[in-house]
Formats: C-alpha cells, structure tokens, sequence
C-alpha cells in the first residue's frame, strides 16, 4: 500500500510521541507506598497524605460498578498502571524553561500559539506534572489564581481546603476514589468577586508515556458576581496498551457567578477515559459545562450541577462521537436542591460502524421544592446499521409545581444516503463529516469560534479515518 | 465526444437487470429512455452513477473516452461530469441545501483552494430565483420534508450549480404538477448546450412535450431494443409498448 506519512500525522492530531527522561517514576502497581511516593515528590501536608490514603482504602474496598456500566472496565489491570511520572513538580512560567521534549510536545499541539492568540492563561500538564503553568499579567493582577493543584493547595490551603473533596466525596464512585489517592496536576482557579474574566483560561492535558494513568484534579472556585470560561484539551498517542484517564473536576460558583467549562477531548482509541465532574451553584449562580468527547476506548463521564441556591442554573450540552470499537457513555446530572433552579440538557450523540453511545441521564427535583424546571433533549445519529445507541433517562419530578420536559429523537445516516451525497462529487469521508457536522451544528454555535473550528476539524479527521 | 454504454450488463444479488445494453448520447444532444416498469431504466442510471448495490458483470461506460468504471468511487464519477438526478432523492437530516451543494463544489476544487462564499450565494440565489425556489430554502436540510415537486427542483438546482457535462434524468417527471412540469423542464432546457449531453429516462411521454429529445430509445428487458426521433414517444403514449414487443419477436 501507498504510504503518506504526511497525512498519517494529520489524521490522528495527538498520536505521537517523544521518548522522555523521568525524573520521578512512582512505578507500576498501586500499594500505600505508591501514595508514599507521590507524597514525598510532591511535599504533600500530612491532611493531603491521610486524605489520599483513606482513598486507596475506599478505592480497594468498592467493587466495579459494572451491574450498570460497560464489563470493558474489567479490562483495566490496575497492577500494570503507571501511576506518577514527571521531571519535576515545578511548572515553568515561561516556554523557554520547559524542557525541550515536552516543549515540542505543545508546540506540534499548537498550545502556545493558541495562548498568544486568544487565551488568557494557559496551563499545560504533561503525563502527572503540569509543564507550564501561566496567565497574563493583567489577568494575575485581578487576583485571580490559576496554577496546578499542588500549587493551590501549599500556596492557598485556606481556599483549596475549604472546597476541596466537597462538591465530590471521595466515595463518589471507583474512579474518584482512585483520583483522590493518586491525583496530581490539574488546575486549581480562584475567581475574586465581581471579576469577569474576559478571555478563557486553558488546561491541556497531554499523555506521554505508555501503561500510564493521568489523574488530574481540578477545582475551580468562581467567588460572588464573578465569571470565568474554562477549556481543557486533551491527546494521548496510540499504543497497544491500554491507558487511563481518571480525572475528578469540582466547581464552585458562589452566588451570581458564572462558570463555563469546556472540554474538548480526542484521545486516542487505547485510552480508558473515566471523568467524575460536578458543579456547585449557588444561589442565582450559572453553571455550564460543555463537553465534547471524541476518541477513546470508553469513556464514562456524566458532568453535573447540583443547584444550591434560589434560582440557580446548571445547563450540560454533550456531543459524544463513537467511532469503530469506541464506546461513548456519557450524559448528565442535574440535582435541583432549591426552589426556582433550571436546568438543561442538551445531548447529541454519534454512532458509527461498530461505534456505541450511551446517553445516562438523572434529574432530581425534590417534593418540597416549586418553581422548578428541566428541559433534557437527546438526539442521537447512526452512521450505517452496526451502530447501537441507548439511552437511559431517570427523571425524579416530585412536587406538583415543578415542570420537566424530555425529547428524544434517533435519525439515520444509511449507505443510500452517502451514496446520493458521494454522486454529488463529495467524498464517503467529506460526506459522513457533512452529516455529523449539520447534526451537531446547533451546539456547535454556542462555542468560542476558536473550539467550533478545532471540533469540526476533529470530526472531519475522525470521519476521513473511519472510511475503510 | 460522448456519454457511450456498450454491451452493459449488471446484476443486483443473483438477478441481471441489464443485459448488454449500448446507447450513444453525442455531446450536445438529449436522448430519452422510455420504456415500461422494471425494464431497467433506473438501474442503468444507479450502475453508471456506481451504486454499491449493483455488480457490473461485463460491458463499459465512457464519458468522452474516460472510462467510467476505472473509477471506484461514485464521487470520482460525479466529478469526471457525470450527474444523475434522482427518481427518489434522498433526505439528508442536518444539511442544508447551502452547504451540501457548497460542500459538492468544494470538492471540485484543487486542494487548498476555497469556494469564494460570496460568489457561491450570488450563483445560488440566482439558480434558486430561475427555478422559482424560495431563498428560504438555502437553510432547509436537503430533501427534507419537501413535497415530490419540491424534491426535483432541488434536484435540477443542484445540476445547474454542479454544472455536469453529461445528466441522466431518471424520472424527474413523476410526481410534478403541470406548473412544476414547466419549471423544471425550463431549468433543463436553459442547460441545454453543444457542450453537454442529457439522458432523461422517463415513463410519460408528457415530459418530452416540454424537453424535446433528439433521439428516443425504448427499453426492454435489460436493451435498447428500438430508437427513434420524438414521433417515436408519441407512438408509444399512444399505442403502449406491446406492439415493440410483438416488432422484437417477429424479427428475433
């Protein structure tokens, strides 16, 4: 067969790798001394030490949630997982400081060249450690934080301790148990009241290293009338070995602030991808969580706010694209815990060849409360017949004076249908990525320009490699 | 220079539907296909067009001498020249009318190069007003929830703006009332031109009042088994095709 090599690369935007020298290498396998290690490396105080070992006990003593979820999960051997890998724990604030094999790294990514182009502060993780950690000055001099987790939590304990763990126990589930005893990097962001910040903040979280798990930990805590975009970005080259993601995001949005995360995700087709997600809002407080997931080998997430406060907001807008063997679980949350709160739920999934999606989603509204409301729309599209998509919506409306609304909808994109596409001189690859684009449009248009245009080119890419 | 099938065969599963057909079109000429229900007509224009359902067993289709059948893909073909508007369009949820055929004229471009947007609506809306589609319809997805009429005006928009140099019809008469009958036959005729050729397939003589054709071939079994000039058509909508049948096996 031709080879292209040139084209290869573009068809898989993250698959590459850079062989990389390890300063700290936790090995494989996960035993206290693991937490020991990862402690030690980073300085951990002993609250954090305790913290992470209660979790490894809770982590063990749980069993897979596979009664409901994917038996794929029993596939993950926790023994052959690499569980902390860096060069040190201490990001760079300029690209010149950070070493060259993880600067070329992000520079075939594109990440400082989005940072000078529209970002207003960057941070870039790499396998356990962020590399580069910084923000515009204008922006620091609003007070606002934005650095790693470790970071936040030495440099701002009486921040970090109050929200941290708060908004997801340890004991969610399996996977945040697993985060809670290993996590590191991450972002950690403070918005002062009444701060608006006018450009996104942006985390990339990159893979190296094979038989590797990436346990990042986020919280991002938006004070009163403040309002932030946040984006995070990930890849990971594709190896024959599986690799974990397992990640736990915690928002805060104190009253009348504003917080919208993003996530644009295109892991490769070896990664287990299994993200615990939640927001807080409190009283007339805005959450929003974008969540755009592409590649992997299954991903389990169902981001979710739990509205606090009078008349608070949470709003999840999910496109999930399942490609041959990918298997997309995703969906949403939405606990209405005060009277007034609304929520919505937008979900559009994709299936294609053997590709599978899984919409899961749970609404909460409680008897005692009135005056809420949850609109929850899923829309899903099959690209050929081998396609499978499910969905599973548990809404529990108590109370008279609430009001909840459910749309579903499942259309088809058959062979007769690229066909008449492909007579029209448009390619099988060009005319499935017309397909998926017009059906996920609409979402689309709620994007930052810059993430519509990097999402449609990711669909475009994937569609070019699902045509055999 | 011309749309040239000779000794074309093509199955579907186990059954042959054509059975070593030939037919000219010279460019600049519209020929008409008629003939009755199930004698192939759309399979010859779903084979040319390459349909995955179809298998080819033995014959070739050349485009000006570019032979169509070296090429796999079916929108390799399209972009050789070929196009084929629909007896049943099909409907495309999501995409809009603007940016499918938008996307069909990107894809005729050299890489790199970008349909210049502004030029592209200027044509479309231009197309769209002859053909007496509201400009409305640019944002509709294509083909859905349009009536039959609708449909096929959709189909010769796109052969206007994909600008073929040869079209095969495949009854776009049917399901059009007597107005859209004219609309759509203007919309043809207006692309009549020494530099293209048209195959229109069709079940009615009725068409071929508004699209006059040069030569008339009449279909049976898999062949073209008669051709004629337009009194031909108007033989057949008067006396049915029994008697080409009865022709065939007195001189067999």
């Amino acid at each position: 067969m031709e080879t292209k090599p040139d084209l290869n690369i573009d068809r898989s935007v993250g698959d590459f790798h850079y062989d990389v020298d390890y300063e700290f290498d936790a090995g494989t396998g996960l035993t206290e001394k693991t937490i020991d290690y990862i402690s030690d490396v980073k300085e951990d105080p002993d609250w954090i030490r305790e913290f992470r070992k209660e979790a490894l006990r809770k982590f063990n003593s749980m069993p897979m949630p596979t009664h409901w979820a994917s038996h794929d999960l029993e596939n993950i051997v926790f023994d052959n997982i690499r569980y902390y890998l860096s060069q040190g724990t201490q990001p760079k604030r300029s690209w010149d400081d950070v070493p060259e094999d993880v600067k070329r790294t992000f520079e075939r990514l594109g990440i400082p060249e989005q940072e000078r182009k529209f970002l207003a502060g960057v941070e870039a993780q790499f396998d356990s450690e962020a590399a580069y950690s910084n923000i515009k000055a204008a922006v620091g001099e609003q007070g606002v934080i934005f650095v790693g987790s470790t970071e936040g939590l030495q440099k701002h304990p009486e921040i970090f301790k109050k929200w941290f763990g708060k908004v997801i126990p340890t004991g969610d589930n399996k996977f945040s148990a697993l985060n809670s005893a290993v996590f590191s990097g991450g972002s950690f962001i403070y918005i002062p009241p009444g701060v608006k910040v006018k450009h996104p903040l942006q985390a990339y979280f990159r893979i190296n290293a094979e038989n590797f798990g990436q346990f990042e930990r986020t919280l991002i805590i938006a004070d009163e009338g403040s309002e932030v975009m946040y984006m995070e970005g990930c890849t990971a080259p594709k190896f024959e070995t599986s690799t974990l993601h397992s990640a736990v995001v915690e928002l805060v949005a104190l009253k009348g602030a504003k917080i919208q995360y993003i996530t644009v995700q295109n892991w490769s087709a070896n990664v287990f991808n299994l993200v615990t997600k939640r927001g807080l809002a409190h009283e007339e407080a805005e959450i929003k969580w974008i969540d755009c997931n592409i590649g992997s080998r299954l991903t389990m997430k169902y981001p979710g706010v739990i509205m606090k406060g009078r008349k608070a907001r949470g709003e999840v807008i999910s496109i999930a694209l399942a490609g041959d063997g990918q298997h997309q679980d995703t969906g949403a949350k939405m606990v209405h815990a005060a009277d007034e709160t609304t929520s919505n739920i937008v979900s559009k999934s994709i299936s294609i060849g053997k590709g599978r999606s899984t919409y899961r989603g749970l609404v909460q509204i409680g008897r005692h409360l009135k005056g809420c409301k949850n609109n929850t729309e899923c829309d899903a599209l099959l690209i050929n017949t081998d396609s499978r998509t499910d969905t599973y919506p548990a809404i529990t409306v108590r109370g008279k004076e609430n009001a909840c609304q459910h749309e579903a909808s499942v259309s088809k994109i058959s062979a007769e249908q690229i066909f008449y596409m492909q007579q029209r001189g448009i390619s099988e690859g060009a005319a499935m990525s017309l397909a998926v684009n017009g059906f996920v449009n609409d979402l689309v248009q709620q994007f930052p320009m810059e993430y519509s245009v990097e999402l449609k080119r990711l669909i475009d890419l994937e569609m070019e490699g699902s045509v055999g | 220079m011309s749309l040239k099938i000779e000794n074309l065969s093509a199955n579907i599963g186990d059954r042959q539907i054509l059975k070593g057909l030939n037919l000219e079109v010279p460019k600049g000429q519209v020929h008409a296909i008629m003939g009755k229900n199930g004698s192939g007509k759309s399979t010859l224009a779903k084979v040319m067009a390459g349909h995955p359902d179809y298998e080819v067993t033995g014959g070739s289709v050349t485009l000006d001498g570019l032979n169509l059948f070296e090429m796999q893909e079916p929108d390799q073909r399209a972009r050789a020249g070929l196009f084929v508007a629909f007896q049943y369009p099909m409907e495309i949820p999501g995409v809009t009318i603007a940016n499918f055929i938008r996307a069909a004229l990107q894809a005729r471009l050299p890489e790199g190069e970008e349909l210049d947007a502004v030029e592209y609506y200027e044509h479309l809306y231009k197309k769209m007003d002859s053909l007496k589609i509201d400009r409305k319809f640019t944002s509709r997805a294509v083909n859905e929830g349009f009536s039959g009429g609708e449909k096929k005006r959709c189909e010769v928009l796109q052969m206007a703006m994909l600008n073929p140099v040869y079209a095969v019809l495949d009854e776009t008469d049917s399901g059009l009332d007597i107005d859209a009958l004219r609309i759509v036959s203007d919309g043809v005729n207006a692309m009549r031109s020494p530099e293209r050729g048209f195959l229109v397939i069709t079940h009615y003589q009725r068409l071929l009042d508004y699209i006059v054709p040069d030569v008339v071939h009449v279909m049976v079994d898999g062949r073209i088994v008669m051709s004629g000039d337009k009194n031909l058509a108007h033989k057949l909508e008067a006396q049915g095709y029994d008697w080409v049948e009865k022709e065939i096996l007195a001189t067999a």
